[in-house]
């Protein structure tokens, strides 16, 4: 399961990231990283982008980047 | 001994109180420029403390210290090439786990670190109780707790730079435990130091991570610096895929991870939270500002006030601040040699233009001044980011970004913004792509000076359709900048490179007085120092080509004859009175000026005093002359007045044949003439261009300029509306609907132009963005007005037609997908 198909108010746990270079290591330095937990705030207004909660860290992304993001739900 | 120059950088994420800290420390000795090549701006100042200079550079707040966005690499060339003898980490106290991601990467860098934990106030109230001492044990590094917004800690700050510049970083830097991957990062290191040959050394284990987490800007200073560096980034190579295998992850993630839990082991030992965590205040606040209905409802809102108190409320500012401007141009005319009857001498009409081309921008000072200040507030509070978060869906689809909607706002998305602040703050949008494309297409929104030909033309050729003909160049322009700006992100700038939209959403902030009145003054200050010289230099070469060759010694001649005709019919119609014996000569031409001053001084005065004080100061400067221009009962006197009136008015006949036979030959007629062949397929006539081009300084000048052209003169009292529909007998609705559009898709101004260099950075994209807008809006000013004609539509039938092929170009560029920008 990929972080772009969740629904606001899941949490979960992140698995993997498929994706490197510039996305990638933006979303380990934004602290998405495997291991890390993660809950899904809201979507935007137009359903694009979502934002995400990281232990308080609040950021947004666009459903496109999130589909790099592995997770299991918790 | 003491050092006379200490250089500090201020390093820290976004959102830490960064430059609370820094206006804190430098006060108002502050400058802006761009670091060399990029776009980034860096912030410098100083402060004095104990006979030492203090020289701050603000970095740009980043999250890590990777080489993938301009920030982070100018951030870090910064520390590694100018060797600043103190870094200051600014983190925010209430955040500390997640700041000390960068903190243990400037440790990593070996830079003489200096940790400021700011926003103590913020954490305390949060119940977070940070033991500073504990913490620099532990990062080997001195830490400064404040609470810059009320400047507590600040002078303890001064004092920790002042020493550490004095005994350079901790012997104990902290080091993070890469785990299994310490071996690797050896091997790496033994390599590089047996190849290095200077003469720059970059601390050694910093480079290796960097290898390690295959960082191609590391791997360039391996190129540069060290010999055999093929063999060596083979070795590099070799070395990570063997780790990915091994551990069954990627080196950069394995690097992240272990960046985390050194900052969580060592954030749990120092930190203790009182209170449980509650929802934050701004998530709270966000469940409104971000909702579905109300978010879209609350953005307008924020828009529609933002334009109300900076075009409007600020437009009516202008009335205040105008007569400092009229002052100066009365002052100019002054001290400028006197005009003659018919000849106005070249250095006062050029001293007069000069000065107004400079007013009609200075003139909008007030209104940036409440643009900006708004603007602060916006970024300060951290509305921004949500602004981005819910249009980016929109925009993206056009090859835009969410945080193009602030420039499209302040460029005129509806109708009356101004460009030059809508590319200024272009510089946010992370996505170089995106960012090109919105500076590219802000000058085709509606700015301000566009709407007085709008009024103008809809007033003549859509007096019976006003509100739709205003609805439809209002809206027209957004209609054709989306579809243009993803057709130049699929062509021209498909080769830029793009970032990721990942972005923070900070929590609310309350912003400052002082940041938000700063901020303002700043960037007003930068458009006056930027924009005001490029304008009075393009003034120079306008007027040069409006005023030159002049008119012919024949033609001169014969306004002369004309001149001693209407002189000599006046002394007939005067010769029986008293008076005539006083107005020989030289004082003619006296009463000529002292009439104007009189008018004009009445015309200031407001008031019967006003105008009382005005009579007293005339009548003691010449009782003559006042006689005669106030002639009250006196019969005599008013005969001369009578008289007098009539040359005044075959002067100013005089004056605009002249002026405008002048513009006829000058060499902006000329290249006016010589476009037509091509101009009159979109229904341009010479005249026409001339005013066009004119409008290149300003747009304002176009109307101004339509006004010189069809000055008819002998019935003065007609408004332009009527002279233009009475000079262009040929012109119709659809030569005017050609013109708005092509108006709408005109080049941007030279103000405007000036900020695409600054925002862009090259001079190449500056001179794109004057042409393509040319050759695009005579396309289709061409399109309308031909296809029209052919089609023999009405002007409202062509602009249906083409409302409704641009909506349909819109919908159609939104449907191309966009290039996949990440596998």
């Amino acid at each position: 399961m990929t972080l772009d198909e969740l629904k606001p108010g899941s949490r979960c746990r992140i698995k993997r990231l498929s994706v490197r270079d510039k996305l990638g290591q933006r979303l380990l330095d934004m602290g998405v990283y495997p291991g890390s937990q993660l809950k899904v705030v809201r979507n935007a207004p137009l359903k694009d982008p979502m934002e995400v909660s990281l232990e308080g860290f609040f950021v947004s992304l666009r459903h496109d980047e999130a589909r790099f993001v592995e997770v299991e739900l918790q | 001994m003491k050092r006379e120059r200490t250089l500090v950088a201020l390093a820290g994420q976004p959102n830490c109180g960064k430059s609370t800290v820094f206006n804190a420390l430098t006060g108002a000795s502050q400058h802006v420029a761009n670091y060399p090549g990029v776009t980034v701006e860096k912030m410098t100042g100083s402060y004095r403390s104990d006979g030492t200079r203090v020289e701050l550079v603000d970095l740009p707040g980043t999250y890590s210290l990777t080489s993938f966005s301009p920030e982070e690499r100018v951030s870090r060339d910064f520390l590694i090439h100018d060797n600043p003898s103190v870094v200051v980490n600014v983190a925010d106290a209430s955040n500390l786990k997640r700041h000390l991601y960068l903190t243990f990467q400037l440790l990593e860098m070996q830079v003489p670190v200096v940790l400021n934990l700011n926003m103590m106030d913020v954490a305390e109230r949060r119940g977070i109780e940070i033991n500073s001492q504990e913490l620099g044990r532990l990062l080997g590094v001195e830490v400064v707790p404040t609470s810059m917004k009320t400047g507590q800690g600040k002078e303890d700050l001064k004092e920790a730079i002042a020493r550490i510049a004095d005994v350079g970083p901790g012997e104990r830097l902290a080091q993070i435990d890469y785990g299994p991957m310490e071996p690797p990062l050896r091997k790496i290191q033994d390599r590089l130091s047996e190849t290095w040959k200077g003469p720059r050394a970059y601390p050694l284990r910093w480079l290796a991570v960097k290898l390690m987490e295959g960082d191609p800007d590391a791997q360039e200073r391996v190129r540069e610096s060290y010999s055999d560096p093929e063999v060596c980034l083979d070795l590099v190579e070799e070395i990570r895929s063997a780790f990915e295998s091994e551990h069954g992850e990627t080196p950069e993630r394995h690097i992240a991870y272990h960046r985390y839990q050194a900052a969580d082991t060592i954030s749990r030992s120092s930190i203790k939270t009182r209170k449980g965590e509650g929802i934050p205040l701004s998530d709270k606040v966000d469940r409104f500002v971000c909702n579905r209905f109300l978010g879209p409802a609350i953005l307008v809102g924020v828009i529609y006030l933002l334009y109300y108190l900076s075009i409007v409320q600020g437009y009516n500012v202008t009335n205040y601040t105008w007569p400092f401007l009229a002052k100066i141009r009365g002052l100019t005319e002054a001290i400028t040699p006197s005009p003659g009857f018919i000849e106005i001498p070249l250095i006062r009409s050029f001293a007069l233009w000069f000065v107004d081309s400079i007013n009609a921008l200075l003139n909008y000072i007030p209104i940036f001044f409440i643009l900006f200040g708004l603007i602060a507030i916006l970024e300060d509070s951290g509305y921004m980011p949500r602004m981005a978060f819910m249009l980016d869906r929109l925009f993206n689809r056009f090859g835009l970004h969410g945080q193009s909607t602030l420039p499209m706002v302040l460029g005129g998305i509806y109708v009356g913004g101004c460009a030059v602040p809508g590319v200024m703050v272009c510089k946010g949008i992370p996505d170089e792509r995106s960012r090109m494309a919105t500076i590219l297409i802000i000058p085709m929104l509606n700015c301000l000076a566009k709407v007085p030909l709008y009024v103008l033309m809809i007033n003549i050729y859509f007096a019976g359709q006003k509100g739709l003909a205003m609805f439809f160049i209002s809206t027209i322009s957004l209609l054709m900048v989306l579809p243009v700006a993803k057709f130049l992100t699929l062509t021209v700038l498909k080769k830029r490179p793009t970032a990721p939209f990942i972005m923070e959403m900070p929590p609310y902030h309350l912003p400052t007085i002082r940041g938000v009145l700063g901020r303002a003054v700043e960037r007003v200050w930068l458009f006056v120092r930027k924009i005001i010289t490029i304008v009075a230099a393009v003034a120079v070469v306008i007027f040069v080509l409006l005023q030159f060759p002049g008119l012919s010694n024949e033609r001169m001649a014969l306004y002369n004859d004309k001149k001693e005709a209407a002189i000599s019919s006046f002394y007939e119609k005067i010769a029986d009175v008293p008076f005539a014996q006083d107005l020989q000569g030289e004082r003619l031409m006296a009463l000529v000026l002292y009439w104007d001053d009189y008018k004009n001084a009445k015309m200031m005065g407001r008031g019967k005093e006003a105008v009382e004080a005005v009579n007293a100061e005339f009548e003691k400067k010449d009782p003559a002359f006042f006689r005669m221009a106030n002639p009250g009962k006196d019969k005599t006197a008013k005969k001369v007045n009578r008289a007098f009136k009539g040359l005044i008015k075959e002067r100013q006949q005089l004056l605009r044949e002249i002026k405008k036979e002048k513009i006829d030959a000058s060499f902006l007629g000329r290249i006016g003439r010589a476009v037509e062949p091509v101009t009159q397929w979109a229904g341009f006539s010479w005249r026409v261009n001339v005013a066009l081009l004119s409008a290149f300084a300003a747009k304002e000048s176009s109307v101004a300029a339509l006004g010189a052209l069809y000055d008819q003169g002998e019935t003065g009292n007609q408004s332009l509306e009527q002279r233009m529909a009475e000079g262009e007998a040929g012109f119709t609705p659809l030569h005017a609907l050609s013109l708005m559009l092509f108006m709408v898709l005109y080049p941007p101004c030279i103000a405007t132009t000036i900020m695409v260099k600054v925002q862009s950075g090259s001079f190449k994209w500056m001179l794109f963005s004057m042409f393509y807008p040319m050759a695009l809006g005579l396309v289709v000013a061409m399109a309308v007005f031909t296809g029209g004609k052919t089609l023999g539509l009405t002007g409202f039938q062509a602009m249906f037609a083409f409302y409704g092929l641009a909506l349909t170009a819109t919908i159609g560029m939104g449907l191309i997908k966009n290039r996949e920008d990440f596998s």
